[in-house]
């Protein structure tokens, strides 16, 4: 399996929207390298603004570039890109309904060793909670450059979560991206797995495991958390009557909790949840940080048994 | 010429002290002090459409980072003929699209950018600066702040930027009234000089020494407008006097959010003779 990181695909993406989209315009934050903008500044660096350690500023510029007819995509790490710019993000971009696209990078604890300073665990459910705003978390590289081409056609703000580690690339290539459309990755009538970003693969993994425990596991990919595909996940549910939730964030506002909201009022389904309960990150490789916050596929497959029992 | 405007200014200030009345609620003080402003910026500097378009193509746009001086905004709004000005006694009120603090949301012809939360408009400013280069369009974007606003970080985020990128499509104009909600500038925050602060981070900066002297107003910004296209950002300090043309409101930060009763609504609208009609 190739390995790739989902930042490179961000940068790819925006690479070709340069080429196809004069009105693309990106911005960064003394990151350029790590987001992997490094193509597009080069191509088209008219089109590409530099703006220092200055997050909120870009913000604002991003929105006021919208005015005239920019695509704006800003680039900075997931918790610059969130919890330091709430507030411009609200006003500027959200309540003033602006198509900007916040294209956030090295999320979760994936990270790795920067540790729980840079770890944001929270974005998801500080974007889901912004009126109007969609948010995307793609699992691999080939959808991350298909999410990214994909939003610059959607009018209206976006945000878009990846990572920094390099993890498997099992999507299809050149695949056609729909915002808010759920996608079934295997077919099963024991449990609904729903897993979003780097546990999409987590979730893969999980469902061989439980194969040889004679338990079978429909795996669907939610890469977009809001607008929700209703549909689909209360489609499995009535099926499988169960469903666990997997992803990179903090249980509080993420995925899972998103998903519970959706059960609760349309179909009371018993639901166990995979994601960090309450607490900050901590400096480690990726793979031991997602074993320890209980992320990885193990965890996944111990969720499942627990909630396989509560039908 | 002067006089019209001044006529209007007047007009403008009744609006402002009648729409605050109405509701025992917003913000008199910062929006009697830059009526001139407004007035010069809407009815003589600014090459602008009635016929409201968000991306303002080869028109200059104007943003204000201090929203909660709003009722001048929408008056001058609403009286150069963006909306009826029958609307502005709705200001404040449920349902209306003249919301506290001005916003896109309600779809107000004229507004292009919420604001209120403050330290923002400068940035959103540049943004649009930018894209006006893109697009090779050589109009304006003007902007506004409070003095007081300048204590927020990210306006300096901008001034590093909008100099240190040669933003030069730019006059940003500071409501230099020296005067906040808690009280003056040096009781709160001093804020030392301005005008050196700006130079110090590269900026062109001028000065409107009578900023409720709609003359004085006027040639100034005519003059920064001249200054465009000289690979700086324009800062104009503006000195006003908080609750202009309302005796009992100069001078004093005390009129920040306070709305005037029926007795002081009185005392202020017969110090400022109806125009235009009022709404």
């Amino acid at each position: 399996m190739e390995m790739k990181d989902t930042r490179s695909g961000f940068g790819a993406g925006l690479n070709e929207l340069g080429k196809s989209n004069p009105n693309v315009v990106a911005l960064c934050a003394d990151l350029t390298g790590s987001l992997k903008m490094n193509e597009f500044a080069n191509n088209y660096p008219e089109r590409f603004f530099q703006v220092g350690i200055a997050e909120a500023n870009m913000m604002g510029i991003a929105a006021g570039l919208t005015i005239g007819g920019k695509i704006p995509f800003t680039g900075t790490f997931a918790n610059f890109s969130t919890s330091r710019v709430y507030d411009q993000i609200r006003q500027s971009i959200a309540y003033s309904q602006k198509n900007v696209k916040i294209c956030a990078s090295h999320a979760g604890l994936t990270l790795g060793e920067d540790g729980a300073t840079h770890q944001v665990l929270e974005d998801i459910g500080m974007m889901k909670m912004l009126p109007g705003m969609v948010v995307i978390s793609p699992c691999d590289y080939n959808q991350t450059k298909a999410a990214t081409i994909a939003i610059a056609k959607h009018q209206g703000p976006v945000y878009l979560r990846f990572g920094r580690p390099k993890v498997p690339n099992f999507t299809e290539e050149n695949q056609k991206f729909e915002i808010g459309k759920a996608i079934l990755i295997n077919e099963g009538k024991d449990v609904s797995i729903f897993a979003t970003g780097h546990l999409v693969w987590e979730a893969m993994e999980a469902q061989k495991a439980l194969e040889e425990q004679g338990i079978s596991a429909e795996i669907i990919n939610i890469h977009t958390i809001k607008p929700l595909d209703e549909k689909a996940i209360l489609k499995s549910v009535v099926k499988t009557k169960c469903v666990v939730s997997a992803e990179e964030h903090m249980l509080n506002g993420g995925l899972g909790d998103s998903i519970a909201q959706c059960l609760s009022r349309n179909n009371p389904t018993p639901i166990e949840m995979v994601g960090v309960n309450d607490t900050f990150g901590e400096s480690g490789k990726p793979k031991e940080l997602m074993a320890k916050y209980g992320l990885d596929s193990n965890s996944i497959v111990k969720a499942t048994l627990k909630v396989v029992k509560r039908k | 010429m002067s006089e019209d405007l001044n006529a209007i200014c007047n007009q403008v200030r009744r609006d402002i002290v009648r729409m605050v009345h109405a509701q025992s609620s917003g913000h008199p003080g910062g929006s009697l002090g830059c009526v001139e402003y407004f007035v010069a910026l809407y009815f003589e500097v600014m090459k602008h459409n009635t016929d409201f378009e968000m991306n303002g193509i080869d028109e200059d746009l104007f943003f204000l980072s201090n929203g909660h001086i709003s009722p001048v905004l929408y008056s001058v709004l609403a009286r150069r003929g963006y909306f009826d000005v029958k609307e502005l006694s709705t200001f404040r009120t449920i349902n209306s699209r003249l919301q506290g603090h001005p916003t896109t949301h309600d779809k107000l012809p004229g507004v292009r950018i919420a604001s209120g939360s403050l330290g923002q408009g400068m940035s959103v400013a540049i943004g649009a600066a930018l894209t006006k280069k893109l697009n090779n369009d050589s109009t304006i974007v003007y902007s506004l702040h409070g003095d007081g606003e300048l204590q927020e970080g990210q306006i300096w985020e901008a001034a590093m930027y909008a100099s240190g990128n040669k933003v030069d499509n730019l006059i940003c104009t500071i409501d230099y009234n020296q005067k906040q909600i808690d009280g003056s500038l040096d009781e709160v925050l001093p804020m030392g000089n301005i005008a050196n602060k700006f130079k110090a981070f590269d900026w062109e900066v001028l000065e409107i020494k009578e900023g409720n002297n709609i003359n004085d107003v006027i040639d100034v910004l005519n003059k920064a407008k001249s200054l465009c296209g000289n690979g700086k950002p324009i800062c104009i300090i503006m000195h006003t006097e908080m609750g202009n043309g309302v005796d009992f409101m100069m001078g004093t930060h005390k009129w920040h959010g306070v709305a005037p009763n029926d007795e002081q609504l009185a005392d202020a609208l017969s110090q400022n003779p109806e125009s235009l009609g009022d709404y």
